[in-house]
């Protein structure tokens, strides 16, 4: 005779594996379960006490229904024993509901501490400028020339706060990155204040997180925490101008970017490239990765890229490009020395 | 049987609907290659050929149309244009077309540049481009029908909607 055991033993691999992809989600980069700042801390202990909450009260729950299935009301009992008996459960259970009120609301009003009062003095000011499907970040300086944008890639210095002005070109975007901080919508007129802090070095990926069209998923981030001297470093080369090219290929590459559809659109700081429709790129082969978190920073995607953008996320606003060999050739070593 | 005759009827609305949103993001490396060549010579025998096609890949495109009025703010058309009213640059939402109304004249025109101030465009803006402003342009004096106008501006300047101006008969003042 086989004996049949229960369900939950026959079927304990599936069970683990779909514990193990839960708790992936509590690791890893774009987690807001993997806390790395004062922020994104706050907001993760408020969501493990209300989870806690919650358990407690299923669980307190179920045990009163399980009593109440298992007990057979009795034979004896009298209307006004009944009554006070009820009396007694129901001022137990809005007691417990109070209690449970309490705790969630005193831990919200924790988060939103954190959440809205920075830790000291912001150290940066960046405006963060949502695009249809780009992120622009702009650095402040009390000197006009040291004003910079980092397109799609925000560099903050380790362990103290920084001030982010959010605002929009078009439509409304969020700017998320959820192992440092919440959401913070992007609204096309208006600036809103909010900041970010890191608390180890590290790539913290984030991601549009408001619907924004054709390309809202790949409208992605990075946030590179570097400790200060190095964060010092990274904003002494962005304010410098794109290098000299170096050899004929890079110098006819440039003529080529001077003379054709690319200087409509991009800026290269130190040349006469100056608009602004597009992401700026000066310093564009020291990114991490080309159109907002698209591709890998490579000569090959760039390629495609300048090529044929619409193949790679259909609808974004570069057009494709007609060079000949020599000329795109050309241009990529001038893009790619462009650190 | 009425009301199944008015169901279909209503279906057949919505599904025509469909068709107005169309944006043709992988035929556009075909729509873009055409004036990447230089012209050697500003000569020709005979009159001046048109561009190739006279159709505009955006011709009656709404996704196109809207495409073409952020090109004319972000490529500074409104400069010399102004919202359609004219300044520097003649208007475009009248009925007087200078060099012609037909989509393959003002694309020639954003190309080849016009005398007394109009830039020329080649190799600076591609054709894919070039299609979605001249679809806008259009649309400035109600040359496209009515379902792909814009029906609304981003910049503060208020003027009367593309969708709501009275559509204006094309009279072409030269001959090109």
């Amino acid at each position: 005779m086989t004996v049949r055991l229960p369900l939950w033993i026959r079927q304990t691999r599936t069970i683990a594996a779909l514990a193990a992809v839960l708790a992936a989600g509590c690791s890893g980069n774009q987690s807001g379960l993997n806390p790395h700042g004062p922020i994104a801390r706050s907001i993760a202990n408020h969501t493990w006490w209300m989870l806690g909450m919650c358990v407690v009260v299923y669980v307190l729950v179920m045990i009163a229904l399980f009593i109440a299935l298992a007990r057979r009301r009795r034979e004896s009992d009298d209307s006004r024993e009944t009554s006070a008996r009820l009396t007694r459960n129901v001022s137990i259970a809005v007691g417990f509901a109070i209690i449970v009120l309490i705790v969630i609301a005193a831990s919200s009003v924790v988060a939103g501490r954190g959440v809205y009062s920075p830790s000291g003095a912001g150290a940066v000011t960046v405006d963060v400028v949502g695009h249809q499907w780009w992120w622009d970040f702009q650095y402040h300086d009390v000197t006009p020339s040291d004003v910079f944008t980092s397109p799609n890639e925000l560099h903050i210095p380790v362990g103290v706060p920084v001030v982010i002005k959010a605002m929009s070109t078009d439509v409304i975007h969020s700017f998320w990155v959820p192992n440092l901080m919440g959401k913070r919508d992007l609204i096309p007129g208006v600036v809103t204040n909010t900041w970010i802090q890191a608390d180890e070095p590290g790539v913290y990926r984030g991601q549009c997180a408001e619907f924004c069209g054709h390309q809202h998923a790949h409208m992605a981030l990075n946030v590179v925490a570097e400790p200060m001297d190095k964060f010092q470093a990274w904003l002494r080369h962005q304010r410098e101008p794109a290098i000299e090219p170096a050899t004929d290929e890079e110098r006819r590459g440039r003529d080529v970017f001077m003379h054709s559809t690319c200087v409509t659109c991009h800026a290269i700081r130190g040349t006469d490239a100056g608009a602004h429709v597009g992401p700026e790129l000066t310093h564009v082969s020291s990114r991490l990765t080309l159109a907002a978190g698209t591709l890998p920073n490579a000569r090959g995607h760039l390629a495609g890229w300048i090529a044929n953008s619409q193949s790679i996320k259909p609808g974004n606003r570069m057009p494709p490009n007609a060079f000949t060999p020599e000329d795109f050739q050309a241009l990529l070593a001038y893009v790619r020395s462009l650190r | 049987m009425v009301w199944t005759l008015l169901l279909a009827s209503c279906a057949c609305t919505f599904t025509a609907a469909c068709e107005r949103e169309v944006r043709p993001f992988q035929d556009l490396a075909v729509a873009s290659a055409r004036t990447q060549t230089p012209v050697l010579s500003p000569l020709f025998p005979g009159a001046k050929p048109l561009p190739a096609a006279n159709e505009s890949p955006f011709q009656n495109n709404a996704y196109g149309t809207a495409e073409g009025k952020r090109l004319f703010e972000q490529f500074n058309c409104s400069g010399c244009h102004s919202h359609g009213g004219g300044g520097m640059g003649p208007a475009l939402m009248d009925d007087t077309w200078t060099y012609g109304s037909e989509p393959a004249n003002i694309f020639a025109s954003i190309v080849e540049g016009r005398p007394n101030g109009m830039p020329a465009w080649r190799n600076k803006i591609s054709d894919q481009q070039v299609w979605e402003v001249v679809a806008y342009i259009q649309s400035m004096s109600g040359q496209e029908s009515i379902d792909v106008l814009p029906s609304r501006s981003d910049h503060m300047r208020y003027s009367t909607p593309e969708n709501a101006r009275r559509a204006e008969t094309p009279v072409q003042t030269h001959t090109p």
